[in-house]
């Protein structure tokens, strides 16, 4: 019915601790914190003092190049305090939540043109939910996109299954599309191979892609590479599936909702499932109750191949969709790197376990050896499915070649579409951040 | 093992603030040879592979040993055979023998120690100037470097050689990774003209020293098998012989059989690229099947019979299978590129038969052809990325017209 696209190379990271498909709640907690960092390509610009009174969808941040795009609160409450860091860089934007919610009102109804989906976006703070590409930062309202694609499947490690999010919001999903399809010419829904979920397969006003493989697979450069290659000075915007339902009641309720459904995986948990929780949210007396105890846990705002370590007092990031709890590594290992060592995961066959492609392993954070420079070859390519030389990008970058850099490809490519490479490297070369950087770097320089 | 650690800990202070900063490359490469470190990750990807260089380079140390030990016993074996002192009985029984092993390994052992002790030593220097971890590229080179060098080649030799090549070769662009010539084979270039006495000639390769009351058997020559081709064209040995390796050479590369074990580890556990050994072969059996076409219209009788023996014996004799197995695929110095892999083996083949064949001074073709293809491995990846890169810009033109 949909064209497939076949995704060749990849790997499933054979990680033990998958979500059930129950969904739980997760007690809710009264304090939020905005972190500017982790809006990538903002310049943020406080909006808001100490002892301000916030409604849900009130301004917090502004940025700094383009006042129309700002972050907004996701709870109504009180602004405790504002948290600078070296150089009085702007670390955290805390908020006490009201006990009863209560919710900043904007315009309802489906809008009329372009225009007005920009303008009411980014009013609400919810334009920060569209992703750029290339480049993989907040959206700029002035550019004008060939398409939008929106990501409903799942290949990283305990991610969401968009049916799973979906459920219940069928309609706002649906008309979350359809104001998308005002932003572009193209709008582009790509699913999992086998998705049988009604209100993915039977979503109108959009053109459906299915893909089939393993992770990268899921992710949207590679849907942008099968669909619609980026070339330079084209761009793309990128939205998640459940992100669209949240847009889709925003117009239908004129408020701000944010809760979403998130997964908790890996094996720190004590029932990993699908859980309902408010982004931004502190996780202290969550984890309280949900970490097992026997070992130190690090706590992942993300996913274990991208997200971000927050500590257990840390906060869900803004556009988190999972939270992962895997064992911290612990003591050293006498002559680890000799001994065949069937018991540990490898996707290098110098490992016994390679005869054993079906066991799992309670991964840990574990390094696993000491950096080096770059040695072997070819290895990167058995996880990277574009048609980009990855090593050859990869010391671009490193060089600050930027003229190689766009050659080879670093416009359609984000920092997660090396997470893979990362994790297989035999040289533990540092690679996200590495491409976070040059990205950086590129925007810069081109804009 | 907790003592062990326990040390480490306790001496860690002396090297990183006290007075044995010098010494502090040194403590970091013992610990972390005996102990994978307790480093976790930062962010990024929160879990890694078990995988690390020392266990990519040991894997390649696991896949030389049949060849390393084949070798001991053929050692012995040639030396007696010279002299004339092999027990009667059938081969297996005059080949498998204590006093072959020890013969070798009295030989091989030291070399190995002052491969390791120079090269080893070069590396701390750098590691200790550059700040750095030492690498792990040299416990290959280390092993590598005995096994292609005459087993009666003085230490001091074995010693400047592995300098010169570490240090010109590998430091000086940079260290473990940057290097654009094989580590091993340089050491083994380097020697070959600077020592050339040693390293060549009917002496070189067989040990013929005798005691009171031995001597060589009359009529023997040392000759390795190449060099009986380069001089008439065609050997005293066997295909058979070259195939199991019962013949005069370097103690790594006279075995085909021991080296194919080790080729199979190296490709099952994808450590060495199969792309650049298979197409090796098929470069050297072209090239092969090329001068057996051409045998009738060469000048020399000597020529015309070397030319015309059958082109697959080729891949048996000499240094070839150890050449293509273990050192054209350094992943460092070899094509980066998979398409440039291809191009890459098949040239280093081509030319090892070329060089072998046309230059009766260098017997030996596979070491020049490897290092002549290292030069040019930049050049090919240039052109395979060259292609990548228009591809895109193509795309987007045709997008934009």
């Amino acid at each position: 019915m949909f064209k497939t696209h076949v995704v060749q190379k990849g790997m499933t990271l054979p990680i033990m601790g998958s979500p059930s498909d129950l969904l739980g709640t997760l007690e809710s907690t009264t304090t939020f914190a905005i972190t500017p960092d982790s809006y990538l390509g903002l310049v943020p610009k406080l909006a808001v003092k100490e002892g301000d009174k916030v409604l849900a969808g009130d301004s917090i941040l502004f940025h700094k190049k383009d006042d129309r795009i700002r972050i907004t609160s996701p709870v109504s409450g009180v602004v405790t305090s504002i948290v600078r860091g070296a150089k009085r860089r702007l670390e955290h934007v805390l908020i006490e939540a009201d006990a009863v919610q209560a919710y900043a009102s904007f315009p309802k109804g489906h809008p009329a043109n372009r225009d007005e989906v920009i303008e009411r976006l980014t009013a609400s703070g919810l334009w920060t939910m569209l992703e750029m590409r290339p480049y993989g930062i907040i959206a700029n309202p002035n550019d004008q996109p060939k398409a939008v694609f929106i990501n409903a499947m799942a290949t990283a490690p305990f991610a969401p299954e968009a049916s799973i999010t979906l459920k219940g919001r069928e309609m706002d999903f649906q008309s979350g599309i359809k104001v998308l399809s005002l932003l572009a010419s193209k709008t582009v829904l790509s699913i999992a191979e086998d998705e049988s979920s009604t209100a993915l397969v039977g979503a109108e006003n959009v053109e459906i892609h299915r893909f089939q493989g393993q992770h990268p697979a899921g992710n949207t450069s590679v849907h942008i590479a099968h669909v619609s290659p980026l070339n330079k000075g084209e761009v793309v915007w990128a939205i998640d599936a459940q992100d669209v339902a949240i847009l889709g009641q925003f117009f239908r309720l004129g408020e701000v909702h944010l809760e979403r459904v998130i997964t908790m995986g890996g094996t720190g948990f004590v029932d990993p499932s699908y859980v309902k929780a408010m982004p931004c949210m502190q996780l202290t007396s969550v984890m309280d109750e949900a970490l097992r105890v026997d070992r130190t846990y690090r706590v992942i705002s993300g996913s274990v191949l991208t997200g971000q370590a927050v500590g257990k007092d840390g906060f869900l990031s803004y556009n988190a969709n999972q939270l992962t709890a895997i064992p911290e590594g612990e003591g050293t290992e006498f002559f680890g790197w000799v001994l065949p060592n069937i018991r540990k995961f490898s996707k290098n066959r110098t490992f016994i376990s390679w005869m054993f492609p079906h066991r799992k392993y309670d991964l840990s954070t574990k390094m696993n050896g000491e950096d080096r420079n770059f040695v072997m070859t070819g290895e990167y390519d058995r996880v990277f499915p574009f048609d980009i030389l990855p090593n050859q990008l990869l010391k671009a970058m490193w060089a600050n070649d930027l003229e190689s850099m766009e050659a080879l490809g670093a416009y359609e490519v984000v920092e997660e579409d090396f997470a893979l490479c990362e994790v297989i490297c035999t040289s533990k070369q540092p690679l996200q951040s590495l491409v976070r950087s040059a990205l950086d770097m590129l925007h810069a320089e081109m804009n | 093992m907790k003592f062990l650690q326990n040390i480490f800990d306790a001496t860690r202070p002396a090297v990183t603030d006290g007075k044995f900063k010098a010494l502090m490359p040194m403590h970091n490469a013992l610990e972390t040879m005996m102990f994978v470190p307790d480093h976790n990750t930062d962010n990024g990807s929160h879990v890694r592979d078990a995988i690390d260089l020392k266990r990519t380079m040991v894997t390649v140390i696991f896949a030389l040993m049949p060849a390393l030990l084949f070798g001991l016993f053929n050692a012995g074996y040639q030396h007696y055979k010279a002299l004339g002192l092999l027990v009667d009985g059938d081969l297996i029984s005059q080949f498998l023998t204590l006093d072959n092993a020890l013969f070798g390994a009295w030989r091989l052992v030291p070399m190995i120690l002052v491969t390791y002790a120079a090269g080893l030593g070069v590396e701390m220097v750098f590691a200790f100037k550059n700040k750095h971890a030492v690498a792990e590229g040299f416990l290959v080179s280390g092993i590598l470097i005995p096994l292609i060098m005459p087993l009666d080649m003085p230490l001091w030799m074995i010693a400047v050689s592995t300098i010169f090549a570490v240090l010109i070769a590998k430091e000086v662009f940079g260290g473990t990774g940057m290097n654009i010539l094989n580590i091993a084979l340089t050491a083994r270039a380097f020697a070959f003209f600077a020592y050339p006495s040693v390293m060549s000639g009917d002496k070189a390769w067989v040990n013929t020293t005798t005691e009171a009351g031995q001597s060589v058997v009359d009529g023997y020559s040392g000759a390795t098998a190449l060099g009986e081709m380069a001089a008439t064209g065609s050997s005293s040995y066997s295909a058979w012989d070259a195939f199991i390796g019962i013949i005069p050479g370097s103690i790594g590369e006279t075995s085909v059989v021991m080296i194919l074990l080790g080729a199979v580890l190296l490709i099952v556990t994808r450590i060495a690229s199969w792309k650049i050994m298979l197409s090796a072969v098929m470069g050297a059996l072209l090239m092969g099947w090329i001068f057996n076409g051409l045998a009738s219209y060469m000048i020399s009788p000597e020529q015309q019979v070397y030319m015309a023996m059958p082109f697959y014996e080729h891949l048996l004799y000499g240094g070839f299978a150890f050449g293509i197995v273990f050192m054209a695929t350094d992943p460092v110095s070899s094509a980066h590129t998979e398409r440039g892999k291809w191009i890459f083996g098949f040239l280093v083949g081509m030319l090892s038969i070329i060089i072998r064949v046309f230059n009766p001074a260098y017997p030996e073709g596979v070491m020049l052809a490897i290092l002549f293809m290292n030069v040019m491995a930049p050049l090919i990846d240039h052109y395979v990325v060259a292609a990548n890169i228009s591809r895109r810009q193509k795309r987007s033109t045709v997008k934009a017209s």
